[in-house]
């Protein structure tokens, strides 16, 4: 009996931010769906309502069904025979429950059978989902999918396809193959057409999460001849088409209930999505930050798990006629790791702000011309959400590794037997900082953000809100730390270096990081002092010696110190 | 063929956990410590009334309690799930009724409901535990009855075929619409709500509710009808005073005892086959196990 939203009353913080009133209205276009369909909102306190009682849905699923399942699920995983996937009883059974729950096609829009929820709302359900098993996450997160059929597909296509995927129909995204990984320049599965013009797939696709999905989206080599990304388009492949079996499932060491498949494609009948020679440079790119998102907020629901099992283990373990809890060097590890669940979580839901304001933007300016201003306040998120989203991923999954790590150490020995689900937790976690680009790639996205001063100007507008009384001792600390990151950042810019700022440009990144994740929390603690000020005092003291680290190293670094790195 | 079903559903005080302040010093529950739920077997029942509109098309699942003002949750919680509209039974009147009252109440009801193919409820309520209702509501109704049912098989032809708990297995067994069916907890368990239907009807209300205010979306009403919720009174179902309520119930209450079971003595036991042989047959005599 639990429900995992109404227990973490962060969550309908997060919800209740004040820029929701704006992403609702514009997500809604003013409530126009009232009237055509029953459940929709009819203003936006009953939109609010609508996502509150929907997530409630997502917290009893997940709390009672998913995370009950989750040890069953971990140890049957899916099978493969003949070429078809079978996922684990459990698996099937929350699937179902998903489906009947109407939990699928959350994000898309009711003339598809959605329920037009906005990004934030349906990134909570995925935070939710995550922490019951971040495994099943993936199964349900994929329906993300959806997205690039409705931003790049046909009309046609649309109404077919996007459809399905609300009545609960799987999705995949064929992307990696053998010899393209974090370079998909490198794909080479072959798209040609028939006489007739039917597109036709021929190759071999790997490390495919769910690969016998009922709906693929797949990146080929359309145009013959061609060696780098710009021959690369998207395809659609229905699997009542035939054409695509799975050759193996990886037994892999986390998320054990999601099937990771190699794929075949016998000449497998597929349609193209969107315009040619665009997959990679245009479409693969805009799924990479929806799903960039979405791992951040597995990330987030993770650091949630491993938490609430360390709280737990930690007040009821005894030793030394106390609890273990009551030890500092158990308290401090939990605080850390709460304050640092946080504010990964409030640097999520930030950057899901910004990419509902841009891409609701986006939607409308198919309908009409935006004004000036709207392009305007469209730029200014659209910016926001591209510089947020690495910090958001590469944070979170470090995040989510290192408090897996310290829920083990809470429970000690007996966090290294199969009987508690931190270990599972901690293998579930490992994958999060390596798939849909690894924290190294997100640090090569975020760096551009550093050298801009992109950062630094969200910086000086948290400095410039303000925050309430009591909170100015911690303002100025996080103020301070940006001194030394504005120090840190000119010096290697001033050098003009391309080593020198790639070598440094993790700890620039984390020092960006660590300052805004400050004033997030600090944003936080204004508007809910009882339930965030304890987490914005912890995080900031860790923040704080963590950039001072990071300034210290490199504030003492020479280029010609780079010769004892270089292998 | 689509059907036509009535599901009868109660909202009970959470039983299941009972902290120390669920009775109060007279013996009575107090329901303020226990929160108020949708009876978990009703739940199942519910879940095998959807199955049959999932696998029969066009058919309607109308929802039937009886209880005070805030039972009208149940009936939402119903809808959310995929029912199709509900009944209140709420007066005085009906206040106090033991199984027998109760049942004459929902019969009443149910002739007024007049058209329907099957009636389903759970078999018993977790605040009383009679599973005497719903053979009690077919007596009444003169229909037959299928009780103890785990699944529905199929509904072909007027005729029901089910699987029925006996005791050391199941049996299969068929009768002939309508006919009333209670559902054992150990049947599948009931679906979650669905996110759309919670939408559409998280505003019904019944007169009752609206008249206690809150009316934000009172334009909503005049609009679509099937947000309000319909509550029923004695006199709307054509029912005799007499057999409601307490004046209907033939059970009295003579005295509620407080239980409280304490570890009079303790038993140190070894690891040894015969103590554990020892046990097992002691308990087995007090019918702890078996």
């Amino acid at each position: 009996m639990a429900n995992f939203y109404t227990d973490t009353p962060e969550l309908k913080h997060h919800l209740n931010h004040p820029l929701m009133k704006r992403i609702v209205e514009l997500k809604e276009r003013n409530y126009r769906d009232k009237e055509e369909y029953d459940y929709a909102p009819v203003d936006f306190e009953d939109a609010m309502d609508s996502y509150d009682k929907v997530l409630e849905i997502v917290g009893e699923l997940a709390g009672d069904t998913i995370a009950e399942n989750a040890k069953q699920v971990d140890i049957d995983g899916p099978s493969v025979a003949n070429g078809r996937v079978t996922y684990a009883p459990g698996t099937q059974v929350n699937l179902e429950a998903c489906r009947k729950a109407g939990l699928m096609g959350m994000a898309m829009a009711r003339r598809f059978g959605g329920l037009n929820f906005p990004v934030v709302p349906y990134i909570m359900a995925a935070d939710i989902v995550s922490r019951a098993d971040a495994g099943f996450e993936n199964l349900w997160g994929l329906q993300d999918c959806a997205e690039t059929i409705y931003e790049f597909g046909n009309e046609e296509q649309k109404m077919r396809l996007i459809s399905e995927v609300c009545k609960g129909a799987t999705m995949s995204m064929d992307l990696t193959e053998p010899d393209a990984g974090s370079d998909l320049q490198s794909v080479m599965l072959k798209a040609h057409q028939d006489a007739d013009g039917t597109w036709r797939l021929n190759g071999v696709k790997r490390f495919i999460t769910n690969g016998d999905s009922d709906i693929h989206l797949v990146l080929a080599r359309s145009e013959e001849g061609t060696h780098d990304g710009r021959g690369l388009s998207m395809f659609l492949y229905d699997k009542r088409d035939g054409g695509v079996n799975v050759r193996r499932i990886e037994n892999k060491m986390g998320i054990k209930g999601s099937p990771t498949c190699e794929l075949v494609y016998k000449n497998a009948k597929a349609e193209l999505c969107g315009e040619r020679r665009l997959g990679l440079i245009k479409y693969v790119m805009a799924l990479m930050n929806g799903a960039r998102l979405g791992i951040a907020a597995q990330s987030v629901g993770l650091e949630q798990a491993a938490y609430v099992e360390a709280l737990a283990y930690a007040k009821d373990r005894r030793q030394f006629a106390k609890a273990i809890i009551e030890f500092p060097a158990v308290y401090e590890i939990l605080s850390n790791m709460k304050a640092k669940l946080e504010a990964s979580r409030s640097l999520l839901y930030a950057t899901a702000r910004y990419v509902d304001i841009y891409k609701v933007f986006d939607d409308i300016s198919k309908e009409r011309t935006l004004t000036a201003d709207e392009r305007k306040e469209q730029r200014k998120y659209s910016k926001l959400a591209d510089s947020f989203t690495p910090l958001s991923k590469a944070i979170g999954s470090e995040f989510a590794n290192q408090a897996a790590y310290d829920a083990i150490q809470i429970h000690g020995g007996s966090g290294f037997m199969k009987d508690y689900a931190c270990e599972r937790i901690y293998r579930d976690s490992r994958i999060t900082s390596i798939y849909e680009g690894t924290t190294q790639l997100q640090t090569v996205a975020a760096i551009r953000y550093v050298t801009t001063g992109s950062y630094l100007s969200s910086i000086k507008e948290f400095e410039a809100t303000p925050t309430a009384p009591g909170l100015e001792g911690l303002k100025n600390r996080l103020k301070e730390m940006a001194v030394k990151y504005e120090k840190a950042v000119t010096k290697i810019t001033d050098l003009k270096d391309q080593e020198m700022l790639d070598f440094t440009a993790r700890r620039m990144v984390e020092m960006a990081a660590y300052i805004i994740m400050g004033h997030l929390l600090l944003q936080d603690a204004t508007t809910d002092n009882e339930l965030y000020v304890t987490t914005a005092n912890v995080f900031v003291r860790y923040a704080e010696t963590e950039v001072n680290k990071h300034y210290l190293f490199v504030d003492r670094l020479n280029k010609d110190d780079l010769a004892f790195y270089r292998k | 063929m689509s059907l036509k079903i009535v599901v009868l559903a109660k909202q009970v005080p959470d039983t299941r956990n009972v902290g120390k302040d669920a009775m109060k010093a007279d013996g009575t529950i107090n329901r303020a410590a226990l929160p108020a739920i949708f009876n978990p077997e009703d739940l199942n029942a519910l879940e095998q009334a959807l199955r049959l509109k999932d696998t029969h098309p066009g058919s309607t699942i109308t929802l039937l309690t009886m209880g005070p003002g805030r039972a009208a949750e149940i009936i939402r919680e119903g809808l959310y799930r995929g029912a199709d509209n509900g009944y209140l039974l709420t007066d005085r009147a009906f206040a106090g009724a033991d199984t027998l009252a109760t049942s004459y109440a929902l019969a009443t009801a149910i002739r007024k409901i007049k058209d329907f193919d099957l009636i389903i409820g759970g078999r018993q309520a977790i605040d009383g535990d009679t599973a005497q209702v719903g053979p009690q509501v077919a007596e009444k109704l003169g229909l037959p009855q299928i009780t103890y049912a785990e699944e529905i098989k199929s509904c072909e032809n007027g005729v029901i075929t089910i699987l029925r708990h006996v005791d050391g297995g199941v049996e299969t067994v068929q009768g002939k619409l309508p006919l009333v069916i209670t559902v054992n907890g150990s049947a599948s368990p009931c679906r979650p709500r669905n996110a759309k239907y919670v939408q559409k009807y998280k505003h019904a209300k019944t007169v009752t509710e609206k008249q206690q205010g809150n009316l934000d979306y009172e334009e909503l009403y005049s609009k679509h009808d099937y947000l309000n919720l319909q509550e029923w009174s004695v006199a709307d179902v054509n029912g005799d005073l007499e057999q409601c309520g307490l004046s209907g119930s033939p059970t009295k209450v003579k005295a509620v005892q407080n239980i409280v079971f304490q570890a009079k003595e303790s038993k140190t036991l070894t690891a040894t086959d015969r103590d554990v042989e020892d046990l097992i047959i002691e308990l087995l005599d007090n019918h702890t196990i078996g």
